[in-house]
């Protein structure tokens, strides 16, 4: 697991007290709105978000920057790389 | 034997409207809306379409709300939701002393999981005291809810106010508003309310569906986990007649709540005056303006509230005590303890709640009827001697 800190996102997605698949569905929706190279924050407390999202993002053809541990959540940082 | 019902808070009939809004979602259109195949994805669009009604009714967008099976699960889910979701940040939640009961044995649900408490009392009115909210905030207060319209009383609190003293501390604020919403105007930004709750029920809707309005960015534990419905807030398939019956209800109301308003208001004037004329040592509760429209709520000395419900319903009139601790437990109600009702006279609870289907000669069957069953009751009393209360 690559760990970041104070990465600066265009959006932030807040998935905080849901689960799957909610949190590979949630980042798709959203992604779709943002411009290529823009960076999404992704706010979970599901512990299965730290192996499913990296791999979500290489299926989907993002780049996956890494994780940072908040208070509360983590925060996984996903940067578009295609439409 | 004419009928007339004035049990609105309780239940109202479904409009017709609503009931062809609602009929082909149970066997024409049946699909699943999770699924992906075509005849499912038009039904997703249409429960979509629906929450964009509801949102409208009460100034939001579409995303912020979440269907429910009804105003009491909207209540739990509003604070077993939020008191879960904001745990960390901290374990004191406040309430009123007057709320419904979902929002009540929700509270005392948490108080189970060591969370703390507060019930804040109320005036006379059954009011609650934005001064009294503020020193009851604690650093660890997550959440405050207090209802809009009191169903017991009719008393509308001042939500905007009390919502703006929990602003300023960064407190979410969640209003139970099932009495109000399609009964007077309600818009959540005005209110100032993170979190609100509504239900069918209130506005010609059908039974069994309820909906949760929950501000963006505002975080909630779902009480029922499994699936993405309600995007992964609130588990199991949709009840999609509800929600189309729901919707319907919403878009009705919008365009009529205001004329509706007046109506009901006029109608309950009507009744207060008839019944001041005619019956005495009557106690109305709740606040003379600050009220519901169609809301008219009273004690009678030395009878029992549940009594007259009953013979009444003899007459073809059909009201309520108001409490389910006075009419099935025989205990004093909470809410007029609350506002410092006797006992003794808190017994002879009576609530009228009126819908658009009444009329003024509705009205003047009441109070043609009404004084001599007070009467009658009170003839058997033991507590009623000489035309006055021992």
């Amino acid at each position: 697991m690559k760990f970041v800190e104070n990465v600066s996102a265009d959006e932030t997605l807040d998935l905080v007290c849901r689960m799957c698949p909610i949190h590979l569905l949630e980042p798709g929706e959203k992604l779709r709105c943002l411009k290529k190279g823009e960076v999404l924050e992704v706010l979970t407390d599901y512990d299965g978000a730290l192996e499913d999202i990296p791999g979500w993002c290489e299926r989907y053809g993002h780049e996956f920057l890494g994780v940072e541990e908040d208070e509360d959540c983590y925060k996984l940082y996903i940067r578009k790389k295609r439409e | 034997m004419k009928i007339v019902y004035i049990d609105h808070a309780s239940a109202t009939p479904v409009r017709p409207e609503v009931k062809e809004a609602m009929f082909p979602y149970f066997d024409k259109y049946f699909a699943n809306p999770s699924t992906v195949y075509d005849i499912g994805t038009r039904i997703k669009k249409e429960v979509d379409a629906q929450r964009e009604k509801v949102a409208d009714l009460i100034g939001a967008k579409g995303g912020e709300i979440i269907f429910t099976s009804s105003g009491a699960e909207a209540n739990n889910q509003a604070l077993k939701g939020v008191a879960l979701g904001y745990q960390k940040k901290g374990g004191h939640i406040i309430v009123s002393g007057i709320e419904h009961h979902s929002v009540l044995n929700s509270a005392r649900f948490l108080e189970r999981l060591d969370f703390e408490v507060t019930y804040l009392p109320v005036d006379g009115y059954g009011l609650v005291d934005p001064e009294r909210l503020r020193k009851s905030i604690r650093p660890e207060t997550t959440l405050v809810s207090i209802m809009h319209g009191n169903n017991e009383i009719g008393t509308i609190e001042p939500i905007a106010e009390l919502s703006s003293v929990c602003k300023e501390k960064g407190i979410l604020f969640h209003t139970d508003a099932v009495g109000t919403v399609g009964n007077i105007p309600v818009d959540v930004n005005d209110l100032g309310v993170d979190l609100l709750s509504l239900s069918a029920v209130s506005m010609c809707g059908p039974k069994g569906i309820g909906a949760l309005y929950v501000r963006e960015k505002t975080r909630v534990m779902p009480l029922i986990h499994g699936g993405i419905q309600e995007r992964g807030r609130r588990a199991g398939t949709e009840n999609v007649p509800g929600i189309m019956g729901l919707g319907k209800a919403a878009e009705l109301a919008k365009g009529e709540v205001r004329g509706k308003m007046t109506q009901l208001q006029d109608l309950r004037d009507a009744l207060r005056s008839g019944i001041s004329k005619h019956i005495s040592r009557v106690h109305f509760t709740g606040h003379t303006d600050q009220r519901l429209p169609g809301h008219l709520s009273m004690c009678f000395e030395a009878i029992e509230g549940e009594a007259l419900t009953f013979i009444l319903s003899q007459q073809g009139i059909y009201i309520n005590t108001g409490s389910a601790c006075a009419s099935k437990a025989l205990k004093t109600s909470p809410v007029l303890v609350a506002i410092s009702v006797k006992p003794e006279v808190a017994q002879g609870s009576a609530v009228f709640t009126i819908g658009s289907a009444n009329t003024h000669e509705d009205i003047t069957y009441v109070i043609n009827r009404l004084p001599r069953m007070v009467e009658r009751l009170r003839s058997y009393s033991p507590l009623w001697q000489n035309g006055n209360a021992r």
